[in-house]
């Protein structure tokens, strides 16, 4: 066989198992992706929250995409505490100016970011939240400052729309 | 296969032997030479496989009462504890038996470990042991998801947030697991299907698991090579079946006890309360057979790191039959291994212990120092103890230390004690 | 190889310490001795009638029992009340049925195929009547709380005044054995809340042991049966053993007298 039929062999087998191979792939991927959120999973629309009762130092949790989020009314203490935190002592840094719109109005997701467990209020050595699983302490901005959850609780979108209503997602 | 080729006597049974030798592999099933010295510990492979099946079985029959929906999961359980015939028996004997499962799995772990069994040329064996021991975790676990209890849902949780500790991809890969955004119904519908799956990928690694060990044949309590058939084997049937079944019952009666007699002590309350995805329980506990894994999981503060030594625990076994360097297979023979051995023993227990306790204060320490031991056992003691340690002499057959041609008293003491 | 067996004996020393400090924070619960302990243990019969008339008399009007239905009231294992009593018993309920022919719900009186009838149609329905707190249902109540029987008889009669320096919310009891001690539900058993038909003194040890023993059934309906089948089962298990170690010993003589 002359080396030119043997160059040729071979790419067609080369060209064989690439063509199969993007075969494979397109049946393969449909498999994979059908677990990903579906869209009636992705279409849940955003909840809104009447936050009028709600009084100084309370907060509640309301239910978004299957998740807790806390609704927290800071005290001016509290507020004042969150202020005062040197950045060098958090471990995942940022200003509560960055993580609320209205000081007095806390709002994240409540789950703790180390493995989504659902953390307690008002328990910790912050005055903050506290994880039962694994003992992850939070401030009163819901910043990481203890244990081993890596980042701060996670601020989801949110905008008021009136003084009593707060709209989440 | 065997040794001898076997021929059916009958001449329908030559016919159909000659097509598909099944009375082939039946004849090597019951002739194959088995060490007699086998003791007691040897007898939960059996075990095991009464396990599976029973697992199997069980399951099979719950399914045909269960409702994989997050609304009705929870229900579907209490009717099946209410209003099925025997549906309480055969769901806690589903329950108990995963228990009873692992702690089978453990003995016959425990009992490689002492007696060196993954060693030369046993490795394939032992490696398609973990694999199977790691499916078992992934099966029990998802099992364990199906009630939709509060440990359920937060169990689900916490562990599938473990893959949320692999950068850039976690998350992704996470709500891909979930098929949502938290644990929810498309998470329980995949975890049944899976739970329904895993026991017969477990099935076909058991085939594979006896087939690799009826290749060089059973290790025994003295470690040495047997030449097969001996004086030192005997045929399986009828006598290693004989006492598997005389263990297997045994093993039964204490199945049977914690079935009829205490169903629920090896299960957490809080899966009595139905998922709520707005409250965690105070205290997340896994199963049991998880802790020490758990308590490895907890005693690293980063998340990443965590959960990479979690898994590095389990996955560090693989690795076991070379990080052993010593050529010795049985303890009875390495007396320093033995000690260690059996300090490890006690490492795992006490990693299982601070596993069910609060991470923090004391708890924590002991588990860091735990965790640490756990890994210099296998990295460090292992590999140098080959080298250093100095050996008792080895038998030349299993049949000569009881015929007292056996040079070192106190080996066939403690060979005596082993049979 | 001495150093091997100090460190051995020094983490076992570590653990019971460990374990020690973690007991002293539990405090003990009231021990009952029950009639459906033990590899024999059974229901007391008119003490699950007298459990069920505290439930509907006291319990109901806040805590669901969703998982029973009044057939269950008559069956094997229970209070075995007769089907006419379980049948009279369930009439006194009404339940939503429907649609009828004109597409309209309508209500029935129960009958005894019916699930027990729900004090409020939701937890939200059940939060909103009593202070944000849902009284859990009762259904599997005994099995989704550690201490079981002994934890549900202790905290029904484990209010009292809160210690001195310990302050309680308006709206919250005092209770010694309650994990926190906090509790929303008001005391709910008082001397004779009940009036029992078999003239049993209804004290409150007597009704909070009455009421732990049907929760305890309802939330194990078939515990009866299990006892009795466990003991056949292992004394089964026992004689074949013994059957196959005899003859294990016989198979494996011939292998011993080779040697």
């Amino acid at each position: 066989m002359s080396e030119k039929k043997i160059e040729r062999r071979e790419f067609l087998f080369t060209a064989s198992y690439a063509v199969g191979a993007v075969g494979v792939g397109a049946v393969v991927w449909p498999l994979v992706d059908q677990m990903n959120p579906d869209a009636s999973v992705k279409a849940l629309a955003s909840t809104e929250v009447d936050v009028s009762t709600l009084e100084p130092g309370k907060a509640i949790t309301v239910l978004w995409r299957g998740k807790p989020v806390f609704i927290k009314r800071r005290t001016t203490e509290e507020i004042a505490e969150a202020r005062s935190v040197k950045m060098e002592d958090l471990k995942d840094p940022q200003k509560d100016e960055d993580r609320v719109k209205d000081p007095e109005w806390l709002v994240m997701v409540g789950v703790c970011t180390h493995l989504g467990c659902v953390p307690l209020n008002d328990k910790g050595d912050y005055n903050g939240w506290f994880c039962p699983c694994h003992g992850s302490h939070y401030d009163t901005s819901g910043r990481i400052r203890k244990g081993p959850a890596p980042t701060n609780m996670e601020v989801p979108k949110y905008e008021f729309v009136n003084s009593n209503t707060i709209k989440i997602g | 296969m065997s040794d001898h080729e076997y021929v059916p006597k009958s001449k329908f049974g030559k016919w159909f032997n000659d097509r598909l030798p099944l009375l082939s592999l039946a004849s090597h099933l019951t002739d194959y030479p088995t060490p007699k010295n086998l003791n007691y510990w040897w007898t939960f492979g059996g075990i095991l496989t009464f396990c599976l099946i029973t697992q199997i079985v069980t399951g099979l029959t719950l399914a045909m009462h269960y409702i994989a929906h997050a609304d009705l999961a929870f229900e579907s359980v209490e009717h099946i504890m209410r209003d099925v015939n025997y549906g309480w028996l055969i769901r806690y004997i589903h329950a108990n038996g995963a228990s009873m499962f692992f702690l089978a799995v453990y003995i016959h772990i425990f009992r490689s470990l002492f007696y060196g069994s993954y060693k030369s040329p046993r490795e394939i064996i032992w490696i398609i042991g973990i694999m199977i021991y790691l499916l078992m975790m992934a099966a029990a676990f998802m099992g364990y998801v199906l009630p939709w209890g509060q440990m359920s849902f937060w169990g689900a949780t916490v562990i599938t947030n473990l893959f949320s500790a692999i950068p850039l991809v976690g998350v992704g890969i996470v709500e891909w697991l979930w098929g949502g955004y938290s644990v929810d119904n498309p998470t329980l519908t995949r975890f049944f299907t899976l739970h329904y799956l895993i026991p017969f990928l477990i099935l076909g690694l058991v085939v594979l698991h006896i087939w690799a060990l009826h290749v060089p044949g059973n290790n025994n309590p003295i470690g040495i090579d047997v030449k097969k058939p001996s004086k030192d084997t005997v045929p399986f049937h009828p006598y290693i079946v004989i006492k598997d079944a005389f263990a297997l019952l045994m093993f039964m009666i204490v199945f049977a006890f914690f079935v009829f007699y205490s169903p629920n002590i090896l299960g957490h309350a809080d899966n009595y309360i139905e998922a709520n995805p707005m409250v965690t329980p105070a205290h997340i506990v896994p199963e049991w057979y998880l802790l020490p894994f758990y308590a490895i999981l907890r005693s690293v503060p980063d998340k990443l790191m965590g959960v990479v030594a979690m898994l590095s625990a389990i996955l560090i076994l693989a690795a076991l039959p070379w990080l052993d360097t010593s050529k010795i297979r049985s303890a009875v023979f390495r007396p320093l291994y033995k000690q260690f051995y059996w300090i490890l023993v006690v490492d795992v227990l006490i990693l299982g212990y601070v596993g069910a306790m609060p991470a923090e204060g004391l708890y924590l320490l002991v588990a860091r120092v735990a965790t640490a031991y756990y890994f210099i056992h296998f990295l460090i003691i292992l590999p140098i103890l080959g080298f250093k340690e100095k050996t008792i002499p080895l038998p030349l057959t299993i049949t000569e230390p009881v015929l007292g041609g056996f040079p070192d008293p106190i080996a066939v003491k403690k060979n005596e004690s082993l049979n | 190889m001495k150093n091997i067996f100090q460190i051995i004996y020094i983490t076992i020393l570590l653990l019971v310490g460990t374990y020690q400090v973690n007991a002293e924070e539990k405090i003990d619960l009231l021990k009952v001795d029950w009639s459906f302990k033990g590899l024999f243990g059974k229901f007391d019969r008119s003490s699950l009638q007298r459990g069920y008339q505290v439930y509907s008399e006291v319990c109901s009007g806040c805590h669901s029992m969703k998982y029973l239905s009044y057939r269950n009231l008559s069956e094997k294992g229970g209070p075995e009340f007769s089907v006419a009593e379980a049948t009279a018993i369930a009439a006194n309920y009404e339940v939503t049925d429907g649609p009828n022919s004109d597409g309209e719900m309508f209500l029935r009186p129960a009958k005894p195929s019916d699930k027990f009838v729900k004090p409020y149609d939701n937890i939200k329905a059940a939060q909103a009547a009593n202070g944000g707190a849902y009284p859990p249902d009762m259904s599997v109540l005994i099995k989704a709380r550690s201490g079981g029987a002994n934890y549900i008889y202790s905290v029904l009669l484990g209010y009292e005044d809160p210690p001195i320096g310990v302050t309680i919310d308006d709206g919250v009891y005092y209770n010694k054995y309650m994990y926190g001690n906090n509790i929303k539900m008001s005391k709910p058993l008082i001397e004779d809340a009940v009036e029992y038909s078999d003239g049993t003194k209804a004290t409150e040890e007597q009704m909070a042991k009455d009421v732990t023993t049907f929760l305890m059934w309802a939330a194990e309906p078939h515990l009866e049966a299990r006892h009795k089948m466990g003991f056949k089962a292992i004394l089964y298990l026992i004689i074949l053993t013994i059957l196959v170690y005899f003859s294990m010993k016989k198979i494996w003589s011939r292998v011993e007298s080779e040697v």
